[in-house]
């Protein structure tokens, strides 16, 4: 199992913070043009998602899965948006993106009050939080023994 | 690691009489740095709107709540849950307008006028103001637009204290640049 990369948005589509850990393609665009193409899609597959649903929808997108990878989609009611991509063994990771948004975004960006809300995040506290946090998850973890 | 430290011991709770207290040295301080009441109000306003977009956050990450359907479930959540888990009171949520888009809180005791008496000359301020701005910054943030309110006081007079919302109008998520 492994961990590919990490993305967070605010509510406005400014990409907040980006992670990569074992991506291997590298892609030709630039990363700001990257980060307008995923949450265009993020956007475009969340109101596909509630008009083709032929029930009232409680959670909404929640994940999608390639031949390659699979995508997983948190939302808070305020709007931010955590990205998290895996490969295809890894299950659930709702709790996970609920987990970094709770005890990493709100510890060490919203009750820091030097970061500001709707720009990048340079803390290299939130940083390397989210980094240990990632990689004590047995999601990432398995990856090394099997590289 | 000493933010963990904290935590451990005590986990959220800070003394009332503290925070009383900190409140009313920031509104005598306002008082003397403006010139009329109103301008004192506003600048509460605007405290409490910044600190109501932080808090947001960290009630959503708390509460683990997802999204109210209508203003009354709304208006619910801010009384049951918010204001107990911030001030550790309920206040009652009554006078509905017809149309369901405006309601009050009924405060019987504000723990921010614990030890407060207004002195005379100061009949437009509204001591407690801050609490307008947080509820109304906070909403803002899960995407609505409100008015809040204080239109009883106890520190005026009144038996109670009443704080008013009006529902104004939902705002929408913002389209991605290219869209539509």
């Amino acid at each position: 199992m492994t961990i590919f990369t990490f993305y967070l948005f605010d509510r406005n589509g400014t990409c907040l913070y980006y992670a990569e850990w074992n991506r291997k393609k590298q892609l030709t665009m630039s990363k700001d043009e990257e980060f307008k193409l995923m949450y265009g899609m993020l956007f475009s597959i969340k109101s596909f998602a509630s008009r083709l649903s032929p029930t009232d929808m409680k959670e909404g997108f929640l994940n999608f899965t390639t031949s390659k990878y699979k995508l997983h989609f948190f939302e808070t009611p305020s709007g931010l948006k955590l990205i998290l991509n895996t490969d295809l063994s890894v299950g659930n990771m709702k709790d996970v993106l609920q987990q970094i948004f709770s005890s990493i975004y709100v510890e060490y960006v919203v009750k820091n009050p030097l970061c500001k809300l709707d720009q990048p995040i340079t803390s290299e506290l939130f940083k390397y939080k989210l980094d240990e946090y990632v990689k004590s998850l047995s999601a990432f973890q398995t990856s090394k023994t099997a590289s | 690691m000493s933010r963990q430290a904290n935590r451990a011991g005590d986990p959220r709770k800070v003394n009332g009489e503290l925070f009383t207290l900190t409140y009313g040295a920031l509104v005598a301080q306002l008082i003397k740095d403006y010139e009329n009441d109103e301008q004192v109000n506003k600048q509460l306003d605007k405290m409490g709107y910044n600190m109501g977009v932080r808090l947001i956050e960290d009630f959503l990450a708390r509460a683990n709540m997802g999204r109210c359907n209508d203003f009354r479930e709304t208006a619910d959540v801010i009384a049951k849950v918010a204001f107990k888990m911030y001030l550790g009171l309920t206040p009652v949520v009554s006078n509905w307008s017809a149309a369901g888009d405006e309601f009050s809180l009924l405060l019987e005791s504000n723990p921010l006028t614990e030890f407060v008496e207004l002195p005379s000359g100061h009949n437009n301020l509204n001591y407690s103001n801050l609490m307008c701005g947080v509820l109304r910054g906070a909403l803002e943030m899960v995407q609505m637009d409100v008015d809040v309110r204080f239109v009883q006081d106890t520190l005026k007079g009144d038996n109670i204290t009443e704080i008013r919302l009006k529902f104004n109008k939902r705002l929408e998520d913002a389209v991605p640049v290219g869209e539509d």
